[in-house]
């Protein structure tokens, strides 16, 4: 059934090359009410989940969207798909404005644009067959493939690697990795051309997310679809993605491609988050040690952000400025093109480690003072 | 806290103003004409029409129904029968007594059965309930639990006679069961209330038994009970610090539902066991279409379970510190 | 060093100096569709103040073996089977009081979401205080004072203040702290953490699993670490054994495990894993298949419906004879010494080593 998955290696120019923009997303805006006051409830704050963004997808492309909970990646999913409205900013899809689009203007994007969702076990409908989940999109839309809509099934099921022959069965008698390609096989049902991945398999074991991130990567090179990859994994976007943005606090701090993101960060947020990623070292000792960082406490509210660089209360390089002036995401000296960072004081681009480990934990700091 | 009583309360007043616009129009609705049964067999036409017009009843509905308000927040002396202070629903068609006397009148007795009772009720129906959750899959829990089936699937009306039957008409272990004032007779008001009390409770007991079990048990399986078992809190103390408060949550919320029914009128049990409560009331404010009592009884029960809800919720921020500090 | 002439099933004789020595371990539980054979043979030992990483997927019976140590699985629907021996004495027939004893105090465990292991109706400092008062004999104001000690010391910023604080006013991460405090508060000899960072963002995991490793250091507990992130586990521990399937597959330290492993199941969980340092173009190599049903669990090595190296093996030993693990560095597999080493440095590492 896998066997299959295991792919040759990709066109290489599909890195170096991006389409033309498929998605653009600007100034893209996202409070939630939070209700309070006396006696009558009222709005008394907003949480700021996504706060002015700035995307861009390009045909064809995988593009990644990491940060850690609360950051607004998932949001910011949920915006693109028209699933949440925005409140401010502009999304537009092949150069047409689908911010505001009410239902009917939106009909013959919607089936460009699918989602794949976390969790392979409420997403899927119990009480529907296999075959009448990923037909539904279909109906909905009032699609009539040639060679009429379960022909089409059996095609999808055997795309995602599972048994046409099940096209009658209940999602129960499917395994989680099993779901989770029937959640795949819908989102194809509409041959879209933008998926929108939200944490498609962190809900898996390790051995079968595997599966499905080949499956994936399978459907976006062989059907050159875009994808907005949504994850907190960053070893798996990283495997996922050509271009990945980081966000932070309903911000992106950097986006680049893949290689600048991941081996010459500039943004100390980026740094800490890679530093954080427990590693396998299977090589031993020829590999040069990564840099240690650790920070303090957990993320602010977003319902009161810090003032000017949002990440300046965790970070060891703040100054007053970071404070004053919210830094703007441009290129900075040094950067590839396209690597854009959102910093005032940038780190090296170097992930390598450093002379003295970054610790601002103040346990951490304590019981290693001790040690020493 | 304060803040959430007083918005909960001022909730609470807004929904009592609807419900008397709908039972005033429904009463409106209602086929029949309550001068007309006042008027007797000898009426005539002039009569029914002084009678509409004493009643207050000739006047626009909108005008009727903004008198009966003022009436009740004020007061007033433009009743024929006499002075009515406030709060005033006004005098009965049927009896021409006082509204607000006559359910001042019966309501200690729907106090008595219903406070009683659910005293009773709760103590038979937790203390069961976790004897059988504490026991679980033992012979005990199983006796238990297959009583209280077997039990909460009657109703008041089959064990409230048999209970008479036995207890009272054949071996006379107790009183007729009657209501007498517990300031004048303690002893009396105590004997009189003894059979409902016992055949109200086994009833309620049994739902109590079944909830306070399975919340228990489930209880029992959340994570944090496993964490204060492994850190080596005995199984009494994990049972009755950790499960028991967090079981509490779906029993009070029941509690509150049943108890401001209850308040409200039990009207089964009233008319079981002849006691003149405020379930009695309402039936026959309905079948005279008094329109002036139904008000009253009306309005009065809705203020009950009202009330019970906002000290449910209450409860629910004593018990929940994550409710209390939200 | 390995065992893999040693007849099947038969139990490694108990290691007398180890700290904890779980021997020939079976749990099984009943449930409506039948019995579920959670843990199947399992044996391994512990020594004071050593990690000890175990690693497997969902169903693997890692969690189950380490709730059984200290008794706490329900006994209603339970049957144990097999020795765990602490410091000598056996714990799977002790008596509820004895372990009672044991919880908290000598054995502590640290649970995967803090937010539902900690109980939403008491303060933090009292949860904390809690055992320490029925361990330690203390008073509650010395204990109070003891767990606002504990809390600065995994640190909780102003603890005197947040002691009094309730877990829902705490953030994910300061759970976790309150969470470890509350496990070392009578500064125990062995400490389960059972997935003890799944459910926390990266930045803070690192926060916290350094913590723990500073702590230890202090505390000289030893650890039994559970994950299924093999990453994790390679930052932990001193010792891994590899689960599969309710039995251990494969163990060693973690040099020999991860850097030389043995096992199909670990060269498949390597392989399907992608990391920081692989070459993002080579597709992932994904075990096939899903883990088995533990109702019906598959007949000799039960990793073989999996395998794709059965045919080495040659005949039909890896569906009919189960392999057994020996007690020092050793894999499950019925694949000889020599083949296990070529197929590694041959097919496996060359993959793993793949640099962009």
């Amino acid at each position: 059934m896998t066997e299959d998955l295991v792919l040759p290696a990709p066109r290489e120019a599909a890195a170096d090359a991006p389409g033309e923009p498929l998605l653009v997303v600007e100034g893209l805006v996202k409070h939630f009410p939070v209700k309070g006051g006396f006696p009558i409830r009222r709005t008394v704050g907003q949480v700021q989940a996504v706060d002015g963004i700035d995307l861009t997808v390009h045909v064809g492309e995988s593009f990644g969207l990491v940060g850690e909970s609360g950051c607004g990646k998932s949001t910011t999913g949920r915006l693109i798909t028209k699933l949440l409205e925005p409140t401010r900013g502009t999304i537009s899809y092949r150069g047409k404005d689908i911010t505001h689009a009410r239902r009917k203007q939106l009909a013959p994007i919607r089936s460009e644009i699918q989602m794949i969702f976390q969790d392979p076990y409420s997403s899927l409908n119990p009480r529907q067959t296999v075959g009448k989940i990923i037909s539904g999109p279909m109906e909905v839309n009032g699609i009539h493939p040639e060679g009429g809509r379960e022909k089409r099934v059996r095609e999808l099921l055997e795309i995602v690697g599972l048994n046409p022959e099940h096209y009658n069965r209940f999602p129960h008698e499917f395994s989680g990795g099993q779901r989770q390609r029937i959640g795949v096989a819908r989102a194809l049902a509409l041959e879209p051309k933008l998926i929108v991945a939200d944490e498609p398999v962190s809900a898996l074991d390790v051995s079968i997310q595997a599966q499905v991130v080949n499956l994936l990567q399978k459907v976006q090179r062989e059907l050159g679809i875009a994808f907005l990859f949504i994850a907190h994994d960053l070893a798996v976007v990283r495997h996922f993605s050509q271009r990945v943005a980081v966000m932070y606090l309903g911000k992106v701090i950097e986006v680049g491609d893949r290689d600048s993101i991941y081996t010459r960060p500039r943004h100390p947020y980026t740094h800490a988050l890679l530093s954080a990623v427990p590693e396998v070292n299977v090589a031993g000792e020829d590999v040069p040690q990564r840099e240690r960082i650790r920070l303090a406490g957990d993320v602010p509210s977003p319902i009161a952000p810090p003032s000017g660089c949002r990440f300046r209360t965790r970070c060891w390089k703040a100054q007053d400025k970071c404070a004053a002036e919210e830094p703007p995401l441009v290129r900075l000296a040094g950067n590839h093109e396209g690597h854009l960072t959102a910093c005032h004081f940038p780190e090296e681009p170097t992930i390598e480690a450093r002379d003295k480990d970054i610790v601002l934990d103040p346990a951490l700091v304590a019981l290693e003072e001790t040690d020493d | 806290m304060l803040r959430f009583l007083v918005r909960r309360s001022l909730g609470a007043v807004v929904i009592l103003f609807l419900l008397s616009i709908v039972t005033f129009l429904l009463f409106f609705g209602m086929p029949r004409d309550p001068a007309l049964l006042m008027c007797g067999k000898t009426c005539t036409p002039a009569n029914l029409e002084n009678l509409h017009r004493v009643l207050g009843l000739d006047k626009p509905i909108p005008e009727q129904y903004w008198i009966f308000l003022k009436n009740l927040v004020m007061g007033s002396d433009d009743f024929a029968q006499g002075p009515c202070p406030a709060p005033c629903f006004g005098y009965s068609y049927h009896s021409n007594e006082q509204v607000w006397g006559t359910l001042m009148d019966r309501l200690p007795t729907t106090l008595s059965l219903t406070l009683g009772g659910a005293v009773c009720f709760l103590i038979i129906g937790l203390g069961t309930g976790l004897i059988a959750a504490w026991k679980r899959g033992t012979l005990v829990d199983k006796t238990f639990t297959a009583g209280a089936m077997v039990i909460s699937s009657m109703q008041i009306y089959f064990l409230g006679p048999l209970a008479l039957a036995i207890l009272v008409y054949q071996t006379h272990v107790f009183d007729k069961p009657a209501y007498n004032e517990f300031t004048e007779n303690p002893a009396a008001w105590f004997g009189g209330l003894i059979i409902p009390w016992v055949v109200l409770s086994t009833i309620f007991a049994s739902q109590y038994t079944r909830m306070a079990r399975s919340s228990m048990i489930e209880q029992l399986q959340e994570e944090h009970v496993r964490t204060a078992r492994a850190k080596g809190m005995s199984r009494r103390y994990v049972f009755f610090r950790y499960a028991w408060r967090g079981s509490l949550i779906p029993i009070v919320t029941i509690f509150g539902i049943d108890l401001g029914s209850l308040l409200g009128g039990a009207i089964i049990t009233e008319y079981t066991f002849g006691l003149p409560g405020l379930g009695r009331l309402a039936v026959e404010s309905v079948f005279f279409s008094d329109l002036p009592l139904l008000l009253g009884v009306m309005l009065f029960s809705a203020t009950m379970i009202l009330l019970c809800n906002i000290v449910v919720d209450a409860a629910y921020a004593f018990i929940d510190p994550r409710v209390r500090l939200a | 060093m390995t065992t893999l002439t040693k007849e099947a099933g038969a139990p490694v004789p108990a290691d007398a100096d180890a700290f904890l020595s779980v021997r020939d371990l079976h749990v099984s539980f009943k449930t409506e569709d039948g019995i579920v054979r959670a843990v199947d043979g399992l044996s391994f030992d512990l020594e004071r103040g050593r990690t000890l990483g175990i690693v497997g997927e969902s169903g693997s019976g890692k969690s189950v073996t380490n709730l059984t140590i200290l008794g706490l699985h329900n006994p209603m629907f339970t049957t144990v089977e097999g020795e765990i021996l602490l410091e000598g004495q056996e714990l799977t027939t002790a008596r509820e009081s004895e372990l009672e004893k044991l919880r908290g105090n000598k054995v502590a465990m640290i649970f995967q979401d803090p937010l539902t292991a900690l109980s939403p109706y008491y303060t933090v400092g009292r949860q904390i205080a809690e055992p320490y008062m029925k361990h330690m004999g203390a008073s509650k104001k010395a204990a109070w004072e003891r767990a606002v000690e504990m809390l600065g010391k995994v640190g909780i910023p102003n603890p005197k203040q947040r002691a009094k604080d309730y877990p829902h006013q705490f953030s994910g991460g300061m759970r976790q702290r309150a969470m470890i405090a509350m496990a070392l508060v009578c500064d125990p000899d062995l400490l389960i953490a059972d997935e003890p960072t799944t459910a926390l963002d990266v930045t803070v995991q690192a926060q916290i699993l350094d913590l723990l490793k500073d702590l230890q250091q202090e505390f000289g507990s030893a650890i039994i670490f559970i994950t299924h992130d093999l990453g994790v586990i390679a930052d932990m521990a001193d010792d891994i054994m590899v689960m599969y399937a309710g039995g251990a597959v494969e163990r060693g330290t973690v040099n020999e495990v991860l850097r030389a492993p043995q096992h199909p199941y670990t060269w498949g969980l390597l392989n399907s894993m992608p990391r920081l340092d692989s070459d993002p173009n080579a597709p992932l190599a994904p075990i096939p298949g899903t883990p088995p049903s533990l109702l019906n669990p598959p007949s000799g090595c039960r990793f073989h419906p999996r395998c794709t190296f059965q045919d080495r093996v040659g005949g039909t030993r890896c569906v009919t004879e189960a392999p057994s693990l020996g007690p020092d560095r050793s894999s499950a597999c019925h694949l000889t010494a020599e083949q296990k080493r070529t197929i590694f440095l041959e097919e496996i590492k060359p993959r793993l080593h793949q640099r962009p």
